[in-house]
């Protein structure tokens, strides 16, 4: 978690995001999410909060969103917290960006059960589309991260772009996704690997198998 | 002999049927949920301990016995918490996953079902922040239940009043830890709290407050239903049950897979996966119980039952059920020294021993991968992981151990070996 730098407050940083205040939907969403917990322990509404403020910064820069300096005081004043609370909680959890980013955040899994499955060529094949780890494309398309595990184990390689998971992945799938991206499309989501549905085991079901048409009952058997 | 389909707990792990509540009611879930709390609480509590239900989570501590160290009455006023953990960050778990996106009304039942045995005012569901989709499946479930009157006040028309929240995380595998959960859901950086005082005496906001992993509290209503005797009559003493296993790695079938607890690690394989990669001869080790397990040599873990103490008879340990294996093409070198960078990558940096010590640990371990090293600098890195282990606050230090006393253990031989042939290569 230390190779995260957190992008310097400036002046102009203050005259761009010094006025952000909720839109009137996530006022709304804001109220419900303090709502959660108790009355006076409102400071646990923290995360969610810097979710939605950095999914609002997102819909306004059409990027995956970042958390500047003068958002997060917006927050911790909002939640009648230090401002220096609010930075230690963004700087600590990683889905957080505290730097600019790219429309798409490319996070390809890299943890040894993907690694073992062949997320090296995933790797590869985002280099060989222009993607360099840790950096943005010029166009300011594609942001590149490799993460650590994402729990998608038993559908490895896997890719999680923005809100979506690409799992089972080749090569030329992975090429595949960012072309259709690129060109405003969306690729489908979940696993890449003809014929199979979710985690079952691919192409020889060997359980379950009255739940693949039906929503079978086995109470009866009981 | 397996499990049978009419055994399995989780009918929708695959997702094939939709996860909302018509269907959830429709395969047996919230069936007359008023019967089993009328039983009353401490009915409730001796019937999990009587199942022999063992935390999912990884520990395997028994969870009858831990909800019963919740206090009976609030002598002071202080409500009462359930936790749940649905942070699954382990590397090999993806278990909680599949419960959460096609099986929510079973952890949402539980929850209700659990949390009233304990007497808890309401549960917080921490689920980790990279579940976007499962999270977004899991809040619709919850107002699905509140608006049918499941939960919340009057909840199943018990007359009990009991609050389901779901919180997201973001990103660290740290707050799986109980404690750091906590930290975390006070809206804090989630760095693992001393104990005592544990969390059933002040946990979350100073309050009693019990942590369960998603599985053991999704099968609560189950066990319930079908009775002790059902739940125990599967696996080997002291390890009863069923459990979801979850398969990744070098096998021609990766899956998650609900079977009974002691099955032969072979016979998981065989039947659900379609056997190792390049057939038997070509496993080279298998990390039975998620990354922070010591790995087991092809030879010892074929016939080992899976179970808490059978992977602990072979020196390694059950954890989450998440098998890794590893065929003969593997860099274990390599696959272990990622997990290094993982450890190290998610030391929450609050002890010492930890903080330095996982990136210390990753450094020399990328230079054996290279053979980079000298042969005396092995030792000095069992060394090193002794003293990591079992010197920090939670248990991060000792998952960051662990793995790599397994693979010196096992693969010491190729270790020198990388080392040997480095400096053949430097004289020639």
């Amino acid at each position: 978690m230390a190779d995260r730098f957190i992008e310097p407050d400036s002046p102009e940083l203050r005259a761009r995001w010094g006025g952000f205040a909720w839109t009137a939907e996530n006022a709304e969403q804001a109220k419900v999410i303090v709502a959660r917990y108790p009355a006076g322990r409102q400071r646990s509404a923290v995360m969610p909060l810097l979710d939605l403020a950095q999914r609002q910064v997102g819909a306004e820069l059409n990027t995956q969103g970042w958390l500047p300096i003068p958002v997060m005081e917006y927050v911790a004043k909002y939640l009648d917290m230090p401002v220096i609370r609010v930075v230690e909680v963004a700087t600590f959890y990683t889905m957080y960006n505290i730097a600019p980013i790219g429309r798409f955040h490319v996070q390809v899994c890299g943890t040894t059960p993907c690694m073992l499955r062949g997320s090296d060529d995933i790797m590869a094949a985002c280099k060989g589309k222009g993607l360099k780890k840790g950096h943005t494309t010029a166009d300011g398309l594609f942001t590149l991260t490799e993460v650590e595990c994402m729990g998608n184990c038993a559908s490895a390689p896997m890719v999680q772009i923005n809100d979506d998971n690409y799992e089972d992945l080749t090569a030329a799938d992975m090429e595949r996704i960012l072309d259709e991206l690129a060109a405003g499309k969306q690729p489908k989501t979940g696993t890449q690997l003809p014929g199979r549905h979710t985690v079952e085991p691919a192409g020889a079901l060997s359980n379950l198998t009255a739940m693949v048409d039906a929503n079978y009952d086995y109470r009866g058997e009981w | 002999m397996s499990l049978q389909d009419k055994d399995r707990i989780f009918t929708n792990v695959y997702g094939f049927q939709p996860w909302n509540l018509k269907a959830a009611q429709a395969r047996g879930d919230w069936d007359n949920t008023k019967a089993l709390m009328e039983r009353g609480q401490d009915a409730i509590i001796e019937e999990i301990k009587a199942s022999g239900l063992r935390g999912r989570g990884g520990a395997g501590f028994p969870t009858g016995m831990k909800w019963s160290f919740m206090p009976k009455e609030s002598k002071d006023g202080r409500p009462s918490f359930l936790v749940i953990n649905a942070d699954e960050s382990e590397p090999g778990s993806c278990k909680d996953r599949e419960i959460i996106r096609h099986d929510p009304h079973k952890l949402i039942e539980g929850a209700l079902v659990a949390g009233y045995a304990m007497r808890a005012r309401a549960a917080y569901i921490y689920i980790r922040g990279e579940y976007i989709r499962e999270a977004e499946t899991l809040f619709a479930a919850v107002q699905e239940a509140y608006d049918a009157g499941l939960i919340g006040k009057n909840a199943c028309g018990s007359g009990y009043d009991f609050d389901v929240f779901v919180h997201r995380g973001a990103g660290a595998y740290i707050c799986g830890e109980e404690t750091a959960m906590i930290e975390s859901l006070e809206g804090k950086k989630g760095q693992p709290r001393l104990k005592p005082p544990f969390p059933a005496g002040a946990g979350l906001y100073g309050c009693p407050t019990t942590v369960n992993n998603v599985e053991s509290i999704a099968v609560a209503p189950t066990i319930l239903r079908r009775g002790a005797s059902w739940f125990s009559s599967f696996g080997r003493d002291n390890n009863k049950g069923t459990k979801l296993f979850q398969i990744s790695g070098h096998v021609n079938r990766p899956c998650v897979v609900e079977e009974e607890m002691s099955i032969p690690f072979s016979e998981l394989i065989e039947k659900h996966c379609g056997g190792i990669r390049g057939g038997r001869d070509n496993l080279l080790a298998v990390i039975p119980g998620g990354s922070s397990v010591p790995l087991v040599p092809a030879a010892e873990i074929w016939d080992a039952p899976m179970d808490f103490d059978g992977l602990k008879a072979v020196g390694s340990g059950l954890g989450t059920a998440a098998v890794i294996v590893m065929d003969k093409s593997t860099d274990i070198v390599r696959a272990i020294a990622r997990l290094s960078y993982f450890y190290k990558h998610e030391s929450c940096g609050q002890c010492t021993p930890c903080r330095e010590g996982t990136g210390w640990m990753w450094r020399v371990m990328e230079r054996l991968r290279t053979g980079d090293a000298d042969v005396g600098e092995i030792d000095m890195l069992f060394n090193v992981t002794k003293q990591v282990e079992g010197h920090t606050i939670c248990a991060l230090g000792d998952a960051a151990a662990w793995p790599i006393q397994g693979l010196i253990k096992h693969f010491r031989p190729e270790i020198e070996r990388r080392i040997a042939e480095n400096v053949r290569e430097a004289a020639e």
